[in-house]
């Protein structure tokens, strides 16, 4: 027993997971001196409206703050997936895009489906599409050597001005310039969640989220699939050497992270929440939000719910915050000033992994090894 | 006629911020850190810059006050990027992430406050800076027509910035320190070259033209400023990747975009575009959708610096 433990202290996750700690407290307190010094009457109560997040309105909040948190992480997993196999998918907000609009369509025409294959078809719709709005970065990259950075940015305003076009063709509300209403047998069921946190938005869409991240985690560490991603990520030259087809692996890579950004979407939007796509030049921010889950998450699967969870329960308190006369946009202040402390955070990491060295070298020696 | 001298003018207002923007970029990547920053910074060149304008136009107008704004904006700029250079260069930090930190934090700060001091987020200017016509060179037939008419004295200062920069990286000992630590830092190093002072110098610079960039991109584009530049920052990353990182073909990719995108944004002003029945979007899309095909073609031999992104670390030379 003893033993174990010392193996989880001696082991890489809690030094992320302290590290990760470490830089959140820097964050949050870089945040507090900005409200401090933009409003110091108010800005210890404002601070603790971040704090209580979504506990703030009690089973509510938790139940909006769930409901937030499913789409980044969504996202979040998207670019942490693609992290990990050495890609950088900066058009998770394409992908999500285009994943929204396939749900919405399908949700909206497909009325003659039966109630619960309708809903299926939406989300599977979403997957196709994200899909594929993964794959042209991903086929560019293994087979034309194109950055995949760069062809994803391009991936985004396409698929934003296409998605504009598509909506305005197909499913338009003129009046509100946004999408239909999408039929009650699309929506996500609520199986009884509804009634565990009354008076929220919240359906089975957070579980499909964590149901995503459990396969995540189980492709990346458990298969030999999960494997040859990574081995490319890591080293492409040597997997290519080991007889790995890195070209298969790139453009799987991103299909995956595509097909789960995709899903996001279609997690927000079919949730009969009086949310709907607008037709805006903006592109979908769910997806640079996704990065910094992604970031705050390390690209771990688990760190990553855990993120979004956290993310979706300081956006609410940035909500709230407003009683205060606070912009909630100190919540994007405050999340980059803890990303940029992750970054640093790296170096906090190497110190323990120092003071460790010289622990075990100064027991060696002891030990007249 | 008209309609080619309008579609000139037009490119201008596009290129030339992508152009500094790029070579920026370009800086900081051959000295050896990607800096994915470019959009952050230059929504706080931006903000700063309109901020300063919205304060001072009470009091002095035209070229005096954008000359002004445009210094004010080159040190906060390479002040912001400091951020960056510190996490990437001390820290030995993942460069991606310190940049994605870099721009989540500008437009958010923009807002906040923007919000906080005035109430609202977008910030109000009038432009007194727009020449309708440069004494003398505007008259000369066709060339005044095109470069010297309807314009703004920007284009010409990103004109002289892009070509100052293009011999300081090609035909000084300072351009060529800075290639050497993107690419061998080892090498650099061993012949007593600093490689640490070099990156900052790259990325303090990419700064000073991404701070510059972003407020003559709102300058000529718009009437306010709303926290935001547009994805103008990720689009020159993509211009400086398109142009292979060397200065001309920077030139080419961004003056390629800019008429992309002018084609996209004015087409109902040229006759022939208008009459096509091609819906609004898809001309929006077209600059995207044609940069990814050029790039399809002109991707397989890529030109990136050696050590871009490596931390450089002494133990390992």
């Amino acid at each position: 027993m003893k033993n174990k433990w010392k193996n989880i202290w001696r082991g890489d996750g809690i030094v992320n997971f302290s590290s990760s700690i470490l830089a959140i407290v820097c964050g949050l307190l870089f945040g507090f001196i900005i409200l401090l010094s933009s409003n110091p009457q108010q800005a210890y109560y404002g601070f603790m409206m971040i704090l209580q997040g979504g506990f703030t309105d009690g089973i509510q909040g938790i139940g909006q703050m769930l409901y937030l948190a499913t789409p980044i992480i969504m996202t979040g997993l998207s670019v942490g997936f693609a992290f990990k196999t050495g890609l950088f998918n900066i058009g998770a907000s394409g992908q999500f895009t285009a994943g929204a609009f396939a749900a919405v369509f399908v949700g909206v025409k497909f009325t003659f489906l039966p109630p619960g294959l309708h809903c299926l078809a939406a989300l599977l719709a979403a997957i196709l599409a994200g899909a594929i709005w993964g794959l042209v970065p991903g086929l560019l990259k293994a087979f034309f050597n194109v950055n995949e950075v760069i062809s994803s940015i391009m991936m985004n305003y396409i698929g934003m001005y296409l998605v504009n076009m598509m909506i305005q063709r197909t499913v338009y509300d003129q009046v509100k310039n946004q999408t239909m209403a999408v039929a009650d047998g699309a929506n996500l069921p609520k199986a009884g969640l509804d009634k565990l946190f009354p008076g929220t938005n919240i359906n089975i869409g957070i579980l499909i989220a964590i149901l995503c991240v459990i396969l995540i985690y189980i492709i990346l560490n458990k298969t030999t699939f999960g494997y040859e991603l990574k081995a490319c990520g890591k080293n492409p030259n040597a997997s290519k050497y080991a007889g790995i087809n890195a070209k298969k692996s790139i453009v799987l890579s991103m299909v995956i992270a595509g097909a789960l950004a995709g899903l996001g979407g279609a997690l927000l939007y079919l949730a009969d929440s009086g949310k709907y796509m607008q037709v805006l030049d903006v592109i979908a921010p769910e997806g640079f939000s996704g990065i910094s889950v992604a970031l705050l998450g390390l690209s771990n699967p688990i760190g990553i719910l855990f993120a979004g969870l956290f993310i979706g329960h300081i956006t609410v308190g940035g909500y709230n915050m407003q009683l205060f006369d606070f912009a909630p946009e100190v919540i994007d202040i405050i999340i980059s000033a803890i990303i940029y402390c992750g970054a640093l955070s790296l170096l906090f990491k190497n110190l323990i992994y120092k003071i460790r060295m010289r622990k075990s070298a100064k027991k060696n020696k002891k030990e007249g090894k | 006629m008209s309609v080619v001298y309008f579609v000139i003018q037009q490119t201008m207002y596009f290129a030339i911020p992508l152009l500094i923007v790029a070579i920026g970029a370009m800086y900081s990547e051959r000295s050896g850190v990607i800096n994915i920053a470019m959009e952050g910074i230059m929504v706080m060149g931006a903000f700063v810059g309109i901020f300063f304008i919205n304060i001072f136009q009470d009091r002095m107008s035209g070229q005096k006050l954008l000359l002004l704004a445009i210094l004010i904006v080159a040190v906060a700029g390479g002040l912001f990027s400091l951020l960056h250079a510190f996490a990437s260069i001390n820290m030995k930090a993942d460069q991606t992430i310190s940049g994605t930190a870099l721009n989540l934090f500008a437009p958010a700060f923009a807002i906040f406050t923007a919000r906080m001091i005035q109430g609202v987020q977008q910030i109000q200017f009038t432009d007194t800076f727009h020449i309708d016509k440069v004494p003398v060179l505007g008259d000369i037939p066709v060339i005044g027509d095109m470069f010297f008419q309807n314009c703004y004295i920007t284009t010409y200062i990103g004109i002289g910035i892009f070509l100052v920069a293009a011999y300081v990286i090609k035909n000084t000992r300072f351009g060529l320190r800075l290639r050497a630590c993107g690419e061998h830092p080892g090498a650099a190093d061993s012949v007593g070259v600093n490689v640490a002072k070099i990156r900052y110098a790259g990325v303090i610079i990419s700064g000073v033209l991404a701070g510059i960039g972003g407020l003559i991109f709102v300058i000529p584009t718009s009437t306010n400023f709303n926290a935001s530049v547009a994805g103008y920052g990720f689009l020159a990353i993509a211009v400086l990747i398109f142009g292979q990182w060397r200065s001309n073909k920077i030139l080419m990719a961004a003056f390629f975009f800019g008429i992309m995108k002018t084609l996209a944004s004015a087409y109902s002003a040229i006759p022939f575009l208008k009459s096509l029945p091609i819906p609004n979007e898809v001309y929006k899309m077209i600059p995207y959708i044609a940069t990814l095909i050029v790039l399809a073609f002109s991707s397989k031999n890529s030109q990136a610096p050696r050590a871009e992104g490596i931390p450089y670390d002494k133990g390992s030379r």
